[in-house]
């Protein structure tokens, strides 16, 4: 009986999925004209044509010389960013919040580097293009659960496949053994707590024994060409790019012993890594600059941990840690309302950020950290054409995103919730 | 002796503390810029409130010896009010019967919680603390106004604020009774019965008292007092406003039908994220709308949602906020109101009406809160730039004239009281967001831990 109402839930999801699908996007020779383009690393331009083909910037500059056969958006009184970057999100993993069978980013077990988040992106989700309409064109589709809950990956908010989205970078994702409690109503003793943060880390520990084992059995195999006969341990295959240093791995950690320990573990290890989360990281922001370790934090919405903390703590946190000369890159941790990613950003920036540095906290930073600056983060020439088109501040709710590009392709502004408001602000029939 | 000593150490405090609960302040607030609301905006205007109310708003007030606030180049608003809430109320759920509205939030009043603290510092004053929505019919609910110092229950509350109750539909009573105690409602169908039956029962009971009252000396006994029944009367009476918890279009028009069957006109519905879809027969009931400004997806009964909700709402002429259910999010409501410009497009005073003035009609207090005009309650937040800019930030919040927040003098440690237990080093993590998530199942989950993710 069960099953049944599963599947015709499902099935009732697919039908009216498929009813609201949005309109398609289209590709091609395009110039943005006379617009104010803010690329982020070579400052504010103003009256500047970009002209996008083959899914690149082209080029950039002031009335660029056309053959007549590109389309032409004025963009006179405009402003063109680029995409922004989301460091750390469920989008794509998740449909319905509450019904588990819609959901992918939680599977089974504590030790599973090896699950793949790209596998399970659904490219239809309903939530994708409600996401990229407030400019938003790339996130990070990340497991969350136990110890090492899987392998995050970036992907654009745009194509038909989980390979059209992929954007260039997967890292492990690690949630370091945790001296807090879970949640409000975590009842747990302060014992039981140091009891479950202690057996965690000496799990981890073990991990990485075991890794150091397989590792060099893995590079011996490789010097000689060999393949030593090994039982399938696909969670130690998953984690020997990050033994080795070739992959990235993103540890979640937020309160402040945990951060200092964090630090210690991965000095100790010497793995190319990551902070993610880092909600306590003005309190040890000092530590954490002089680590050199990035840091994806966020959201600066989420209440304090600690009742005796100001109530602005979170707010300020990334100025703070930027401040200590700590590299920041901000993130929603969202699924559904990735789309408030300028919001939380604007937050940042009026919580003593600044507006330069907050937007570079959603594009050229965290494409740096992600070790994919080479293709996104800011408009220059040679880069892949995600940009947007705004009638204003995009961090200020009042601005309306009027034009959206992902690898080049113009996508339409629609979502699920602008067709539902065309269809129905005047109903028809009426009353 | 010692003892002795001690009592009265004691009592002396506790009449401090009752005699700070009545305070009511004078302030003068210089040179603002005024978004009065009901009476648009006022550039370098003055706004003097004088034993709490607002006595005077005009230029060059002058008023000695009385606190003053310049605010030049700052914004002046009326304290923003949240029409659903569970902050400063230590339990949300009596999650026990399809109906308990028996009970009351306002017994449970904690006004230690720091999270009245941040709402202020947010510039909301006043809040609706609500009973969950495990129950169909719920609890009795509280309006307070957030009197950060205070240390009585009673002072938290808006003495004179209408009796509110909470309704709920859809999936929260259908999973809470009917999948966890295998009881009625396990359906849609179940939920409109409740209301019925609760209804329809009140209507015997009101005549066999008015049949008792009639002849109290009849020598006939009177009829067995239920305070259920005393509740559902009162609705029918129309003394109590109805905030119904809901989401989907048919169950909000099934309510809608069953209060129209009884007579009942005052229903503010509460989420009602598919409120969009029926807002022309909203509209036409008087039916009033408290939406969030973007939440949706959390679970299957908000996936057909759209941020345009407020939106859509508001032009066909629904009386529509924005609230937070929210411990995080009632500290940014300005934030929120914000979205239906980003989502819908309306205009500045349209926004800021959604956390202002229509919530007070929706609390029925629009009388006393809700913008600033002469005779209303002194409650003001005053932001660093218009509030509806994602870079405002609040400056000073006002209750009653008595400055509640100051961004100046807000130190790290604001709580009221330390519970000897908590430890310093306690951290909650804030792991994943659906945890922060319809918070009006608060209290339930303990109960169903076994059968739910949560």
């Amino acid at each position: 009986m069960k099953k049944i109402i599963i599947l015709s839930i499902l099935g009732l999801l697919v039908s009216t999925m498929q009813a609201q699908q949005v309109k398609k996007s289209t590709y091609g020779d395009l110039v943005l004209q006379g617009a104010t383009v803010h690329t982020i690393t070579n400052g504010i331009l103003s009256n500047t044509d970009i002209y996008i083909s083959e899914g690149k910037i082209k080029s950039i500059g002031k009335d660029l010389v056309l053959s007549g056969d590109e389309q032409v958006i004025d963009c006179s009184g405009k402003h063109v960013y680029p995409g922004f970057i989301d460091g750390g999100t469920h989008l794509g993993l998740s449909e319905v919040g509450s019904v588990s069978l819609t959901e992918d980013y939680n599977e089974i077990g504590d030790f599973i580097p090896h699950m793949q988040a790209l596998t399970a992106v659904n490219p239809n989700g309903v939530a994708i293009p409600v996401t990229r309409v407030n400019g938003i064109t790339t996130v990070i589709a990340k497991p969350s659960g136990g110890l090492f809950p899987g392998t995050a990956a970036l992907i654009n908010l745009h194509g038909y496949t989980p390979d059209d989205m992929y954007a260039g970078f997967q890292g492990v994702v690690m949630n370091f053994p945790s001296g807090g409690r879970r949640h409000r109503w975590d009842r747990r003793s302060d014992e039981d707590i140091k009891k479950a943060q202690d057996k965690a880390m000496k799990t981890l520990d073990e991990i990485w024994d075991n890794l150091a084992l397989y590792a060099k059995i893995d590079s011996a195999d490789q010097a000689t060409g060999n393949k030593t006969l090994r039982e399938y341990q696909p969670e130690y295959e998953a984690l020997v790019p990050v033994y080795n240093g070739e992959a990235k791995l993103m540890i979640e950690v937020n309160k402040d012993k945990d951060i200092l320990n964090a630090l210690k573990w991965v000095e100790k290890t010497g793995v190319d890594a990551i902070l993610t989360g880092v909600a306590e990281g003005w309190r040890v922001a000092e530590e954490i600059a002089e680590s050199g370790v990035p840091v994806v934090t966020g959201p600066m919405t989420a209440l304090p941990g600690r009742s005796y903390v100001r109530y602005d703590a979170n707010y300020t946190n990334p100025s703070k840690m930027m401040e200590a000369g700590v590299k920041v890159a901000i993130r929603t941790n969202q699924t559904e309302n990735v789309r408030n990613l300028p919001f939380e950003a604007g937050f940042a920036a009026a919580y003593g950020m600044g507006i330069e540095e907050a937007l570079k906290a959603i594009t050229i930073i965290p494409a740096e950290i992600f070790g994919v600056d080479d293709m996104y983060g800011s408009i220059e020439e040679g880069k892949v054409a995600n940009l947007f088109v705004s009638t204003g501040d995009p961090f200020e709710m009042q601005s309306q995103i009027e034009t959206l590009f992902i690898s080049g392709w113009n996508v339409p502004i629609e979502s699920r919730h602008t067709l539902l408001y065309n269809e129905f602000l005047h109903r028809s029939p009426g009353k | 002796m010692k003892y002795k000593t001690y009592n009265i150490v004691i009592l002396a405090m506790l009449m401090i503390v009752s005699l700070s609960a009545q305070e009511m302040g004078d302030i003068l607030i210089k040179n603002g810029t005024v978004l009065t609301i009901t009476d648009g905006i006022k550039e370098n205007t003055d706004v003097l409130i004088k034993d709490g109310k607002i006595s005077k708003i005009g230029k060059n007030i002058s008023a000695s010896g009385i606190k003053t606030i310049d605010a030049t180049g700052q914004y002046v608003m009326p304290g923003i009010i949240d029409a659903h809430s569970h902050i400063a109320i230590d339990v949300v759920n009596e999650a026990t019967d399809p109906n308990t509205s028996s009970v009351f939030t306002g017994d449970a009043v904690n006004p230690f919680t720091i999270s009245i603290y941040r709402a202020l510092a947010g510039g909301t004053t006043t809040s609706h603390a609500m009973h969950g929505s495990a129950n169909a019919i719920g609890g009795q609910c509280e309006t307070i106004k957030h009197r950060w110092g205070v240390m009585d229950p009673e002072a938290m509350k808006m003495k004179g604020a209408p009796r509110t109750i909470k309704f709920a539909l859809g999936e929260n009573p259908m999973r809470v009774h009917g999948e966890g105690n295998s009881i009625i409602p396990r359906t849609r169908m179940g939920v409109e019965q409740i209301f019925r039956e609760a209804f329809s029962k009140a209507q015997v009971y009101m005549q066999e008292w008015d049949e008792y009252n009639r002849n109290p000396n009849s020598g006939k006994l009177p009829p067995k007092y239920d305070l259920k029944m005393e509740t559902m009367a009162d609705i029918l009476r129309g003394e109590i406003i109805v905030h119904c918890h809901s989401y989907r279009a048919d169950e909000i028009l099934m309510l809608v039908n069953v209060l129209r069957d009884f007579g009942v006109d005052k229903i503010c519905f509460q989420h009602v994220n598919e409120g969009f879809k029926v807002a022309p027969e909203l509209a036409e009931y008087g039916a009033m709308a408290s939406v969030f400004a973007d939440w949706w997806a959390y679970k299957f009964e908000v996936y057909y949602s759209t941020a345009y909700n407020a939106a859509i709402l508001t032009k066909n002429g629904v009386i529509t906020s924005i609230n937070s259910d929210d411990a995080g999010l009632i500290r940014h409501l300005y934030h929120e109101a914000a979205k239906t410009q980003r989502y819908g497009g309306l205009t500045d005073e349209e926004a800021l009406r959604l956390i202002t003035i229509n919530p007070a009609i929706q609390l029925g207090i629009d009388d006393r809160v809700g913008s600033i005009e002469e005779g209303k309650d002194g409650d003001i937040a005053i932001f660093s730039a218009h509030p509806l800019s994602i870079y405002a930030i609040a400056q000073q919040t006002i209750v009653d004239g008595i400055v509640r927040f100051d961004i100046n003098n807000d130190t790290d440690d604001m709580r009221l009281i330390i519970d000897p237990e908590e430890k310093i080093d306690t951290y909650i993590e804030h792991i994943h967001e659906h945890e922060e998530m319809d918070r009006c199942m608060q209290d339930v989950f303990q109960f169903f831990a076994h059968s739910h993710k949560h």
